[in-house]
């Protein structure tokens, strides 16, 4: 604060209060174009023709392949089963963990108990446990539980996140009143119901922005999936797409074409949700 | 508590006048058990699945590293430290610590830096600032695995348009994947750009939240826009800023799908024909997933828990420290 304490401040008419000038608006558009530009690339390159990429890739205007590479795509990999099972898990999880979450942030927010505090704190802190890093015996339980190849392997263990928990307990606690709890407890409400009909309602928003994010987060799902699904019974949108890479003559219009058809779902959800998922990430940080 | 004596206080024996009262014994002792077990069982179904299936591999990782040990056939017996040994004295596993570090500091560093900057430009005033946000948040959303597959295209040797470019300005073309220091720019770049959009909005969610009149006053006084920026939006926002590098590095150290697209010879994770950028995720999946050998692949997880934990302590301390120094 040593600005503070400048003997003399200069007067000056009043602090300009920055319209942005041109400049800054360059700067945005160019970093707009950077951002953009790798999906645009992703989607330009499918619809030209295999033969013409090897000319030069400045070329960056469409061709009119597009249809015959996606169908190249299905006919390689089963681009359909991929993406039902991407769906299904990524449903699954996101139903479950916004569930499963909810509740027990309900509870560590508005029930008292015995050790709340102290289960909590264990919470936060297995937030941040990396536990991507227990793969190997998780991966031999799934071997016990002859869970390997199949979807389960994958839904399960995501059921549940601490991050999850640690949200939803935030919503309830800043969303659902006591005096509602309370209420609904003297009409003889019991626990579950105050759940169901008081506190629900009250946190659907946040449910719907950490819903939200973890269908994306699901979906994206790359190293789990790639280690213990079967890419050839049971593969997901990432793994047919890495699976796409692995032939031996690198056909680039033929990947591309798979990493733009992986990218659309996301594309479209993201189209139609962009304000909720910036403010999503924005709340996130505020409370972080 | 009141609530639920009540019914019980007033157990009756007459059969017809207790029908009139609100609840009867049996239904009294449900209620008393919902209000003093319920919130268990809504939060058990957290405990039990993390349990089962995050914490026991953890902890169970530990155990195995201590024995010789194949994914398939089991437990080959103990070992002690033995793997330790042979992995201290492994050079793959330096070489891949090395790229991890490099990858930690030009990428996540990047990203945090890039941040920073972006979340000052969008941070002023701005028409349209919902369009410029969603802009730069929307390389996360997009999976990670076809960015990575469109950048190793555009990282290319003859097609790359990295390379057309260097080859208009009249440099030679470069085959980024050859040798270290390409690969790890090429890889940092992805990450850069996956995550700098991410962090900006995070930080730029901050930065809304510093007082504007503290701006005001340091204009009055002469201070350039540099010098406002550094000495007080940062210092303002300095626990996201520690909170970001700490979760971005635990994110960093763990760094596996972007160099493990970025091969494009194959997807064995060993990044490169020379390991020139595998990361100790990509040995981790090499060991475990490829040569099968749990035990090996359980120590080196254990030491990279131990790595993500020193490391976020450190890069904790100086954080916080950079970021309160004005």
């Amino acid at each position: 604060m040593a600005l503070a304490l400048r003997p003399a401040p200069r007067p000056r008419p009043r602090p300009r209060t920055e319209r942005s000038g041109a400049l800054v608006y360059a700067t945005l558009v160019g970093v707009m174009a950077a951002s953009l530009f790798p999906l645009y690339y992703s989607f330009v390159l499918p619809t030209r023709d295999n033969s013409a990429i090897g000319d030069s890739a400045l070329t960056l205007t469409p061709g009119g392949n597009l249809f015959h590479n996606i169908q190249r795509v299905y006919d390689t990999v089963d681009f359909w089963l991929a993406l039902r099972n991407s769906m299904i898990i990524s449903s699954t999880v996101t139903v479950c963990c916004v569930f499963l979450a909810s509740l027990a942030g309900f509870a560590f927010a508005k029930l008292p108990f015995r050790g709340r505090n102290a289960l909590f704190v264990t919470v936060v802190i297995t937030a941040m446990l990396p536990t991507q890093l227990g793969m190997i015996p998780l991966y031999m339980l799934m071997g016990e539980l002859g869970w390997i190849a199949t979807l389960k392997a994958v839904i399960v263990p995501a059921l549940v996140s601490a991050f999850a928990v640690f949200w939803m307990r935030q919503a309830c606690d800043e969303a659902v009143p006591y005096e509602l709890v309370e209420a609904a407890r003297v009409d003889g409400c019991s626990t579950l119901g105050i759940f169901w009909h008081v506190a629900m309602p009250a946190v659907r928003p946040q449910a719907a922005v950490l819903a939200m994010f973890t269908f994306m987060a699901t979906w994206n799902d790359f190293m789990w999936p790639l280690i213990v699904l079967d890419p050839s019974v049971t593969p997901t949108v990432q793994t047919a797409l890495s699976s796409l890479a692995s032939g031996y003559a690198l056909d680039y219009t033929l990947i591309l074409s798979g990493a733009a058809i992986g990218v659309l779902p996301l594309l479209v959800v993201f189209l139609l949700l962009s304000k909720q998922i910036v403010a999503g990430v924005m709340q996130g940080a505020v409370k972080g | 508590m009141s609530v639920t004596e009540l019914p019980r206080a007033a157990e009756a024996p007459e059969a017809p006048a207790a029908r009139r009262r609100p609840r009867s014994p049996w239904r009294s002792r449900i209620s008393r058990f919902d209000l003093r077990y319920t919130p268990y069982l809504f939060i058990l179904p957290f405990f039990v699945i993390f349990g089962v299936f995050a914490v026991y591999p953890l902890l169970y990782t530990g155990w195995i590293s201590f024995h010789e040990w194949a994914i398939i056939e089991g437990d080959q017996g103990w070992t002690g430290l033995g793997n330790y040994q042979d992995l201290f004295a492994d050079a793959y596993f330096w070489n891949a610590l090395l790229n991890t570090g490099l990858l930690l500091v030009l990428g996540t560093g990047g990203e945090l830096l890039a941040a920073l900057w972006l979340a000052a430009v969008l941070n002023r005033k701005l028409s349209g600032s919902a369009f410029w946000r969603a802009g730069v948040v929307l390389p996360h959303v997009i999976s990670v695995v076809a960015v990575s597959l469109v950048f190793a295209q555009l990282f290319g040797y003859q097609t790359g348009i990295f390379n057309d470019v260097l080859e208009l300005v009249g440099f030679d073309r470069i085959n980024w994947q050859a040798n270290r220091w390409s690969a790890i720019i090429a890889v940092s770049t992805i990450i850069i750009w996956r995550w700098a959009g991410y962090f900006a909005l995070i930080f730029l969610a901050a930065m809304q939240g510093v007082p504007h009149e503290l701006n005001e006053a340091a204009m009055l006084d002469g201070a350039s826009k540099r010098r406002i920026f550094w000495s007080i939006t940062v210092p303002s926002i300095r626990p996201t800023i520690v909170f970001c590098v700490v979760m971005s590095t635990i994110i960093g150290m763990q760094t596996f799908a972007e160099p493990q697209l970025f091969d494009v010879q194959g997807t064995e994770g060993t990044g490169g024909s020379d390991r020139q950028f595998q990361t100790l995720m990509m040995y981790l999946y090499e060991k475990g997933f490829r040569e099968f050998n749990a035990g090996y692949a359980a120590t080196l997880a254990w030491v990279m828990f131990l790595l993500i934990a020193v490391v976020s302590g450190i890069n904790y301390a100086l954080s916080r420290r950079i970021a309160s120094k004005d």
